[in-house]
Parts: C-alpha cells; structure tokens; sequence
C-alpha cells in the first residue's frame, strides 16, 4: 500500500533530511547548502523490497547512508521495528548496525585486495558473533555455498574471481550477520549483462530464502521493477513517484517517471511505451528550481508550476508529486 | 544500394604475456547511408577493437590487423598510407568514445581544439573558424555557442563535453560516424536525449553508424541492424526486429531472456551460466560451447557463418545446412 504502512513496517523513514554545507567559488569564499536528501518518507515491510530509482546525484546513495548510520540525518526519522534509531543506546546502536547491512556498485573497491576470500566473509563475525575460529570456518563454508561458490573459494584472493563472483563474496559478507535489511546500492550495474539476471536471482531467492527485506537502488528502471514489490521515484532529493512497483512500471505517471523508461526495452517492438524525452541537464542541487523542481524539464510544465511546490498525492493506487493530478 | 562501409572477413590479433588473443576474428558487415548498426555483447568480446580496426588505431605494437578488408565507399582503407588515413580519420570516418575527455584536451578552449580540425581539413581561417564552431555547437544544441567556445572542458558537464564531441564529428561531414558506447557514463534522460540528437544528425548528414552499447533498451530504438559480438565474432547478425522477434543463435536468446522487462513479470530471470570467455584460453570450438545449453557434439569445431533469412545471419551448427 503505497510503501506507507507504519505500523508493521521493519523500516519506516519519515521525512527524512540530509543537507551537506559545502564550499562555492574557486576559493571556497561562500558556502552553499546541498539539500541532498529533502522529507523523504517510506516503508520496507519485513520480508519485502523497495526499489529507488532516479539519475545520479538524486540521493540515493546519501538516503542508504543515512539508512545505515554511516550519515546523521539533518531532520526526520528512521525507525527499525518500531524503535527510533537515533534514540538507540550504544548496544542497541550495536545491534542495528548488525541487522543492516549493504553490498555496493563496485565489487572491486568494496573488498580488501589483501584479504583471502575466506577472512573478507568472517571479518563481521570476528567482532560481532560468539564463533571460535572453527565455528567461523563452518560458518564462511555455508555463507558461500548460499551465493553458489565452492568452499576452496575461502581460500583465494578477490582478485582472483571474476566481477560476478565478487559480487557473489559481496553478499556472502553483508549476509554473515544473518542481517533483517539489506541495502544493494547498485548491485549490479558494474557487471555484464549476462552476469546481471544470475545476481539478482540470486538475490531473490536468498529473500524467499531467509525472509531479508532490501532497499534496492539502480537506475535501470527494469531491474528496479523485477526486483521490487514497491518503487520510490526521486528527482533532485524528493521522492516524485512512489507505490506498487507493477502499477508504476505499467503505468508511471509522474512525467519525470515517464521519461525515465526511455532506455529500457520494450515488451513489443510494435507498440513502444509513452515516451518522453527530456530537455536541459539536472540542475545544481545547490540551487534547486523553484516550485516544481523538475519544472524547468518537464514538457507538461504549466505556469503555477514555477512557484507551488506539488504534495505527494494519492493518484491511480500509488503518490505522485505533480500538478497535473 | 551500394555500401558506405563494408567489412570483409577483419581479424585483429593482440600479443599479450599470455599469449596472441584473437580480439578480432572474422567480422564482417556492411552498412548503407543512413542506416546504423548496434553492436553488442559483454565487455572483451571485441566491440571496441572492432571500431579501432575500422579506423586502424588499434593499440600498438601490441596489436595488429592481421587480415580482412575495411572499403568505405569502395576504397579499402587498410591499403592507405598513414597519411593518407589521417585524413580519413579528420574528414569520412568520425568516432566518439565513451569518455569524451579521451577525446577533448583539458588544457585548451573548446574553440581552440575545435578550431584545429576545422583549420587543417576544411582549409577555413580566421572568423570562419570561428563561426563554423559555434555552428556545429549550436546543432548539438548547445546553448549560447559563442560563449561556450570560450569554456573549458572542466568548466562543462558530461553530457555537454559528449555533444561538444559530437559537434566535432559531424564537422565532416563524415560518412561514417562511430560511437563507442558514448552514453554509458551519462544518466538516463541525458543518454535518451544524446540518441535523439545523433539520429537527428544521422538524418540530416545521412551518414552510416555502427552504435556500440550493451543496452538493449537503446539498440531496440536507434538501430536498424544488431550485431552481437562473442569472444571476437559476430555470432549473429540481422534486421532489429528479427534479432529481437526471432533470435537464432543461444546466446542472443539467452541475452535477451536473461534481462527484466516491464509487464513481463517472472519470478526468475533466464540466467546465463558461466562466465565470459576469457580470449587468451578459447579452444578451437564454438566459444559459447561451455555455456550453451544447446550444445552437441559438433560444437567442437567453430561454426561458420549461416544464412537464414535475407540480411540474417547466424555462427551455429543448428542452424547450419547440413
Ligand atoms: N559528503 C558530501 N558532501 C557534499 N555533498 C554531498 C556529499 N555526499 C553527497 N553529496 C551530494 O548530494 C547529492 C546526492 O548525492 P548521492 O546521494 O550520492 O546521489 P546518488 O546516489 O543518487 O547518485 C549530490 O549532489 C552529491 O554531490
Ligand atoms: N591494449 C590491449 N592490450 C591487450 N589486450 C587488449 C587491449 N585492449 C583490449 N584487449 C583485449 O582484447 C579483447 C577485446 O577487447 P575490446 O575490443 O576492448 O572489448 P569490448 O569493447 O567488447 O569490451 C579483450 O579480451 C581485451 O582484454
Ligand atoms: S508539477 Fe508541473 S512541472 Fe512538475 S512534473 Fe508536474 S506538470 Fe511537470
Ligand atoms: S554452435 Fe553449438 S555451442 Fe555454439 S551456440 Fe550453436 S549450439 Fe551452442
Ligand atoms: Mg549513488
Ligand atoms: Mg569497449
């Protein structure tokens, strides 16, 4: 329903806010603030995943560090089964940390090129579970038997396994924890085509396997649709469009939504989607457009969009944030 | 209709510490005026070593042409003098690359590398220079092309510095325009809004263009042709709509099955097993052999090229005549 069911939820976020103060000009004179995340508000049932999508620059990154602690909000909340996070004592803090993990874009940065395969998975569990060196033996066996690796995998280099398989060890480590939300910011995107359908089949049959609920972040619309139950558009640090991933991805609304499916493929050559193509760049989230942030874009731009800002509001089973509804 | 480009058999070898990789094995097509070609298949199947054969800056010493022929509008170019080729390369066959800077140099104006070209192949001086810049600026859509000419590289975004490139490649006009993935890095309206800007060229300059992108997406809207490429060779060819309707080779079936679409929603995607081959240890068989699930005992030997429909053609031993 709408990615906003609070009572139930194992995550809900709620106007959500980071602003980063940064330097502008040559020397840094003035400084300027980048509202990079702006009352973001969603629900990740337990179980379940939320898709976010938008262009670089959008946020996303920034609301999956707030997410996982490693930002503090400017504003909003973050509750994880119903208990405020920033409220959280120090061994609570401890216990989310171990409850939320992530798996990044880059398989090649994220892991220690130093580290055997092995060490890489058992590092988490060294400092956070009661195993004996034995127990994390066993522990790093059954982690990669679950991605689909064998177990002399333990025992060699990240270097010395392909993009894919990487990315396999990836998420052996973010599971290690046995974690309640996973955050895969980018998951694959760095990898071929043909690797890409074996990651995120993976990645669904470990949800059905052990009940883990994921923030899913790409900018392939199509991958987002397949991967989630719900979908949070945004645009210049706002969620524009979100609800029922198969209601948006069938029929998206917000025209930012719209133009975004202009690079995926078609079910019917015959009978191409609504397509809209966008002139102008994103602007500068240092100096947001007035109004309607996407107004200066969007080819449905009416006259009071330049000066009211649109709610999110319910339309056609989902939020939307435009004028036009 | 006679072919402004047409490839015949090229083969590119590159000797690596593990041996010689046949990065280019064996391609072949031709392409008319105004018609594109996408080119796809995962990263080190050949895409790019093709296009930097086509114009032979492949990198050397460690790489060479080994054989084929390259004819655009008739001449075979892999018989030019050096010289001779750099005025190709300035005037008939333009490429724009994935990382526009590879092509734009950070210390000088856009006008002063803009006006280099424009000076040596088009023999202009002076405030004509300068005016045909700002002309080609302003049909990438520049805006304010005067004042831009006076930027910096660093000084524009990304998708600007890719239609800065492009303005430079239209120049020519040439006959031939080659885009390397030129949209990868830049985000999804601004790669939508690039496309639309390249056919419009296209349609105004009439040039022949071999589009090289893994998306699908993209190649489904801008290509009249698809080549997919396999371990450095075409493993299937055909019109857009055959390729994405009836598919013949297994693994332009499986690349299409294995990626999510709208509205088709399944549990499971259609995985590829396995890995990419890795050039450097290819048996002498069909390089899909290992991950094809169609598989049989003649797939030991490498398949030639079959076929099976006009202007569709196909590298596998089901499809072969018997
Ligand atoms: N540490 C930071 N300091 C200043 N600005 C930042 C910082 N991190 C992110 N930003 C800015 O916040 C905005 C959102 O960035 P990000 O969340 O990374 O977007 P996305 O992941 O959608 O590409 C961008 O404009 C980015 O430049
Ligand atoms: N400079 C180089 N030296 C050695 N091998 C190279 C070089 N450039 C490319 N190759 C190899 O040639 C093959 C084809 O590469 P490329 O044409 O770049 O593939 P694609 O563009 O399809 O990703 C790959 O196996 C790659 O590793
Ligand atoms: S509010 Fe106005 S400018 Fe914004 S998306 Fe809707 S129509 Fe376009
Ligand atoms: S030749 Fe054999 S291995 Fe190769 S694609 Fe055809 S059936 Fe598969
Ligand atoms: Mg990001
Ligand atoms: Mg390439």
């Amino acid at each position: 329903m709408l990615g906003r069911e609070s009572n139930g939820a194992l995550l809900a976020v709620e106007n959500l806010t980071k602003h980063f103060v940064v330097r502008r000009g040559a020397l840094g004179w003035s400084t300027g603030v980048v509202r990079a995340v702006d009352a973001v508000s969603f629900d990740i049932p337990a179980g379940s995943t939320l898709g976010l999508v938008g262009e670089s620059g959008c946020g996303k990154t920034t609301t999956s560090k707030l997410i996982l602690a490693l930002e503090t909000p400017t504003a909003g909340s973050i509750r994880f089964e119903g208990r405020e996070v920033s409220a959280l004592d120090r061994e609570g803090r401890r216990a989310y940390r171990r409850a939320v993990q992530a798996v990044f874009q880059d398989p090649y940065a994220s892991l220690d090129p130093r580290m055997r395969v092995g060490a890489v998975i058992a590092e988490p569990l060294v400092i956070n579970a009661d195993l004996d060196a034995a127990g994390r033996r066993r522990r790093v066996a059954e982690l990669l038997d679950v991605v689909g690796l064998p177990e002399r995998a333990a025992t060699l280099y990240p270097h010395e396994f392909s993009g894919g398989q990487r990315q396999r060890i990836a998420i052996a480590r973010a599971l290690a924890l046995s974690p309640k939300l996973v955050v895969l910011d980018e998951p694959v995107s760095a990898l071929d085509v043909s690797i890409r359908a074996q990651i995120l089949n993976l990645l669904v049959e470990l949800q059905q396997r052990l009940g883990v609920s994921y923030l899913f972040i790409a900018h392939d619309l199509a991958a987002v649709a397949h991967m989630s139950r719900t979908i949070a558009v945004m645009y210049l640090g706002k969620i524009v469009e979100i609800g029922d991933a198969d209601a948006i991805a069938l029929e998206p609304k917000h025209p930012y939504t719209k133009a975004l499916f202009a690079a995926a493929l078609p079910i019917d050559l015959d009978r191409p989607r609504e397509e809209i193509t966008l002139s102008g760049e994103v602007p500068s989230p240092l100096a947001p457009p007035s109004g309607c942030r996407f107004h200066p874009r969007c080819p449905f731009a009416m006259p009071h969009c330049a000066t009211e800002e649109p709610a999110l509001r319910p339309e056609s089973g989902r939020l939307v944030a435009c004028h036009l509804y | 209709m006679s072919s402004v480009i047409d490839v015949r058999d090229l083969r590119t070898h590159i000797v690596t510490r593990w041996g010689t990789i046949k990065a280019v094995d064996g391609v072949s097509f031709a392409l008319g005026e105004a018609e594109t070609l996408g080119l796809v298949g995962e990263s080190g199947s050949g895409k790019s070593m093709t296009c930097l054969s086509l114009v032979r800056l492949v990198p050397r010493p460690a790489a060479r042409i080994v054989g084929g022929e390259v004819r655009l509008d008739g001449e075979d170019l892999l018989a030019k003098s050096d010289a001779e080729m750099q005025q190709i390369r300035g005037r008939k066959v333009a490429m724009i690359l994935q990382d526009p800077m590879s092509s734009l140099n950070p210390v000088f104006s856009i006008g002063m590398q803009m006006r280099e070209p424009l000076a040596m192949y088009h023999r202009l001086r002076g405030a004509a220079v300068t005016a045909r810049a700002a002309e080609l600026l302003a049909a990438v859509r520049i805006p304010s092309p005067e004042t831009r000419l006076r930027a910096f590289p660093h000084q524009l975004s990304g998708g600007m510095r890719q239609r800065v490139v492009g303005a430079m490649a239209i120049a020519g006009p040439p006959r031939l325009l080659i885009a390397d993935e030129p949209t990868t890095s830049l985000d999804l309206t601004i790669q939508a809004q690039y496309l639309g800007l390249l056919k419009e060229l296209q349609q105004r300059h009439r040039f022949a263009m071999i589009f090289v992108t893994h998306n699908l997406g993209i190649v489904a809207r801008t290509c009249d042709r698809v080549a997919v490429m396999y371990a450095g060779r075409i493993v299937e060819i055909g019109p857009v709509r055959r390729i994405f309707t009836e598919p013949a080779h297994p693994y332009t079936r499986a690349l299409l099955e294995s990626i999510p679409r709208f509205g088709a929603r399944r549990e499971r995607l259609t995985a590829i097993a396995g890995q990419p081959p890795d050039l450097a240890s290819l048996g002498a068989g069909c390089a899909f052999a290992p991950r094809c699930p169609a598989a049989f005992e003649r797939c030991a030997t490498a398949p030639s090229e079959t076929a099976i429909a006009p202007g569709h053609a196909t590298r596998c031993w089901l499809h072969a005549r018997a």
